[in-house]
């Protein structure tokens, strides 16, 4: 079946008992603290870099998904969450305690890339200094901002200054230096090609980009604190939608349902799970038009056919959306344990409709090659322009579509199986170009898959036995899991790995709820694809990138 | 010509070519049942704040503005299927200075408001603002995070609320012809001094915060000083 990989013979592929594990750390460990979803080693703050290092290079650990950081009573804690490209159910979690009253914890940038945002995002939000860290200041709150927002003794009414510093004008004198003669160019915050509120302080040496920095936090709403005060059962749902709310709210709230379901130990209905497949790939679709949609905007111009073109289809499969869930874009459809309601009746009506909407790919995506991809300013534009190589893919913990277009053979749908898609027959799509042409390329390939999924997954609806149509398991009024478990999963969503941390205390709101948002981590992957480039170059690799800002601030 | 004798026009001498084409129809190229309903006289009388509000209201360019979700079905609503176009304000311009009408679509936290206040100072007037969806009412879902401003009017005046979370594109169609409605009457929401404000820094109060990041900000950068404990 062409699900399984070819490829999975290399020895960091071989799996490792957490003894053996423990054993080639030695030293190193001085406690255990396993997670549900992996083995924890608890190591001193001063041997982050070492531990790492031993675990990328000795072991094949090379993908650090996420850097979960939280305040505990006596201590300050830093979790690297480390898997494997190759093999994602592989997992080990590093817990790295630091003091309470001087919390500092080296800093893993040297070993991994990624970390460099996400220990700032950890010193940011939760107040844990970084030693070694290249650039430790704010990434999301104003530079100005008063005390760490997740730490235990915030206090939320206190005054905060926010402040809009003057940029000057970028021909004047002194940004001009007189051996390299650069200049400062802001793009954004409030600016269409950075698809919603992004930053990116470039500098330019003529006409190529000398160093472009992404500035992001215009839009971080506090999602994880929104979590952490909602109960389990019902209230952290309605979230997920808003954090990639480019129709891909299924997709975001199976995140959600499948590590509160794991940490709960909740069994999902096959048949909840046919329409959850079924429902998240439809998503991916809408997701994946509007990453089309909007790509062609930068690249040809302003609102113009092609843009015209994928919003129709978007409209096409909201419409199917909203008869299932009976929203257009913040579903709210999934439940702890399955889904909210049956198929919407009469059921007929639905299938063909779908089928309908199924029916229209191979001309629609032919339409899509005439008026894009083999387009040949549209060729120009992007093939070759925005490399990205695949090792560099890896450092930075790039993953979805952005990995994939750098020939990263990675998706969870695939090596780390939840739902129904291990039975289902499909493809993962890799390209091995790494330019701003094959991500496009990626995305539109798979659109196709993720039709051929809906069809079978409707295949299987329709014969699905009357008296089997459970859409839901039972699950307690109220969820309290054990005190002090802690999980870390993760499903692939519309824009790569989409993964929640939880930790629970007992009570019936989790103690800490950490989003690993893939876009965050695609976006740190910019200055690799633009630096050398032209301006249009940078605007064409942001848009292949295909971040959403909801998800990168959160 | 003598003086005593009355000015009478010589109809022989006037060029009429045009007037006859739009009374019998011929040149109905600029022809239309308004343009038949005025007869041969090409002036109406109207007066002139009505008739600019009239020409306000049905030709409207909003500024291309994206902040969250709601930024999406506004998309939705400016192209196919829902086509805002239609009732003559669907063109998003990219500059401020160049739109009349401002949709906020989206949470304003406390890092972008001063950008969204700088973004609505640059638009000319008169100008007008569409709050979309409930993050813009009251911080909508969002309310009670520590980094989100309790809605769109504590930092600029709106005319138009659409509820909604997000608004579907149908209802903000809806809150848009409203407001072309309102604009057409010479109606509009008052200017005033919002609770958040840009001002320089050294013309806040002094208090123990600002004594704090005196060193950080120079005397004459623009802040915006959130009082998050007065916020409704």
């Amino acid at each position: 079946m062409s699900l399984e990989r070819p490829d999975r013979v290399d020895d960091d592929a071989v799996e490792r008992t957490p003894d053996e594990l423990e054993a080639l750390l030695g030293d190193l460990v001085v406690d255990r603290d396993d997670h549900l979803n992996a083995p924890g080693f608890v190591i001193r703050p001063d041997t982050v870099q070492e531990t790492l290092r031993t675990l990328k290079e000795q072991a094949g650990y090379d993908h650090l998904s996420v850097v979960s950081a939280q305040e505990y009573e006596n201590r300050y804690e830093s979790i690297y969450h480390l898997k494997k490209y190759d093999d994602p159910t592989q997992e080990v979690s590093i817990v790295v305690p630091a003091d309470k009253d001087d919390p500092v914890s080296e800093s893993a940038e040297p070993v991994f890339r990624t970390a460099d945002w996400h220990e700032r995002e950890a010193y940011d939000l939760i107040g844990i200094e970084y030693d070694d860290h290249p650039d430790l200041r704010r990434i999301l709150l104003p530079e100005t901002w008063q005390g760490h927002p997740l730490s235990m003794d915030y206090d939320k009414d206190r005054p905060q200054i926010a402040t809009l510093p003057e940029h000057a004008n970028p021909l004047e004198d002194h940004h001009k230096d007189a051996e390299s003669d650069t200049m400062f160019l802001n793009i954004g915050p409030h600016h269409p090609a950075t698809h919603g509120v992004l930053h990116l302080k470039t500098v330019l040496d003529g006409e190529q980009v000398a160093d472009v920095e992404p500035d992001i936090g215009y839009l971080h709403r506090s999602e994880e604190q929104m979590a952490q005060s909602g109960t389990y059962r019902h209230q952290i749902m309605p979230y997920p939608d808003r954090w990639d709310y480019i129709s891909a709210g299924l997709l975001n709230e199976w995140a959600y349902a499948r590590a509160a379901e794991d940490l709960a130990d909740i069994e999902v209905p096959e048949y909840a799970q046919v329409i959850r497949t079924m429902g998240a790939e439809m998503c991916r679709i809408a997701a994946h038009m509007l990453a089309l949609a909007t790509f062609a905007l930068d690249i040809n111009g302003d609102f113009t056919a092609t843009f015209m073109y994928a919003i129709n289809d978007r409209e096409r499969v909201q419409n199917l959306l909203e008869d299932l869930t009976g929203q257009r874009l913040m579903f709210n459809y999934f439940r702890l344990g399955g889904v909210v309601w049956d198929l919407p009746e009469p059921r007929e009506e639905f299938f063909s409709k779908t089928r309908d909407f199924l029916d229209q790919p191979p001309e629609s995506v032919e339409e899509y090659h005439n008026l894009i991809t083999s387009n040949e300013v549209f060729q120009m534009r992007t093939i070759d322009t925005g490399i990205l190589p695949p090792e560099v893919a890896k450092n930075y913990g790039a993953t979805g579509p952005v990995a994939r277009g750098s020939g990263v053979d990675y998706d969870l749908r695939r090596d780390d199986p939840y739902g129904y898609y291990d039975e289902l027959d499909w493809d993962v799509v890799t390209e091995d170009g790494g330019d701003n042409f094959s991500r496009l390329l990626v995305r539109m390939r798979e659109v196709e898959e993720s039709a051929k999924i809906i069809e079978q997954c409707v295949d299987l609806l329709e014969d699905w036995p009357e008296d089997e149509r459970n859409i839901q398991a039972n699950v307690p009024r109220t969820l309290r899991p054990d005190d002090d478990t802690e999980i870390y999963r993760a499903v692939e969503g519309a824009k790569g790995e989409l993964g929640i941390y939880i930790r629970a205390d007992g009570t019936d709101k989790p103690a800490r709820f950490k989003i690993r948002s893939p876009c965050f981590s695609n976006l740190q992957t910019l200055p690799e694809m633009a630096n050398g480039e032209y301006i249009p170059d940078v605007i064409a690799a942001l848009g292949s990138l295909d971040v959403v800002l909801g998800e990168v601030d959160r | 010509m003598s003086s005593d004798q009355p000015f009478i026009t010589d109809e022989s001498q006037v060029v009429t070519e045009t007037r006859d084409a739009r009374m019998t129809g011929q040149g109905d190229r600029f022809n239309s049942r308004l343009r038949e309903a005025f007869g041969s006289s090409p002036f109406i009388l109207t007066k002139f704040d009505k008739f600019l509000n009239w020409c306000r209201g049905s030709s409207m360019f909003m500024l291309q503005f994206g902040i969250a979700c709601c930024s999406i079905e506004m998309m939705h609503t400016y192209a196919v299927k829902h086509d805002l176009d239609r009732f003559g304000s669907g063109v998003p311009r990219a500059s401020p200075r160049q739109a009349d009408v401002m949709i906020v679509p989206g949470t304003i936290v406390s890092k972008f408001a001063p950008r969204m206040k700088r973004v609505y100072d640059q638009m000319p007037e008169p100008k007008f603002v569409v709050g979309m969806g409930s993050c813009t009412i009251s911080g909508g879902p969002f309310q009670e995070g520590y980094n989100v401003i309790k809605g769109a009017e504590e930092v600029i005046p709106i005319d138009i609320h659409v509820p909604g979370c997000p608004p579907r594109p149908e209802a903000l169609v809806y809150g848009v012809v409203k407001l072309q409605e309102r604009v057409a009457n010479g109606e509009a929401a008052p200017v005033t001094v919002k609770p958040y404000e840009l001002e320089e820094f050294s013309d806040l109060e002094r208090d123990e915060l600002v004594d704090k990041l005196a060193d950080q900000i120079d005397d004459d950068e623009l802040v915006m000083r959130y009082n998050f404990a007065d916020s409704p």
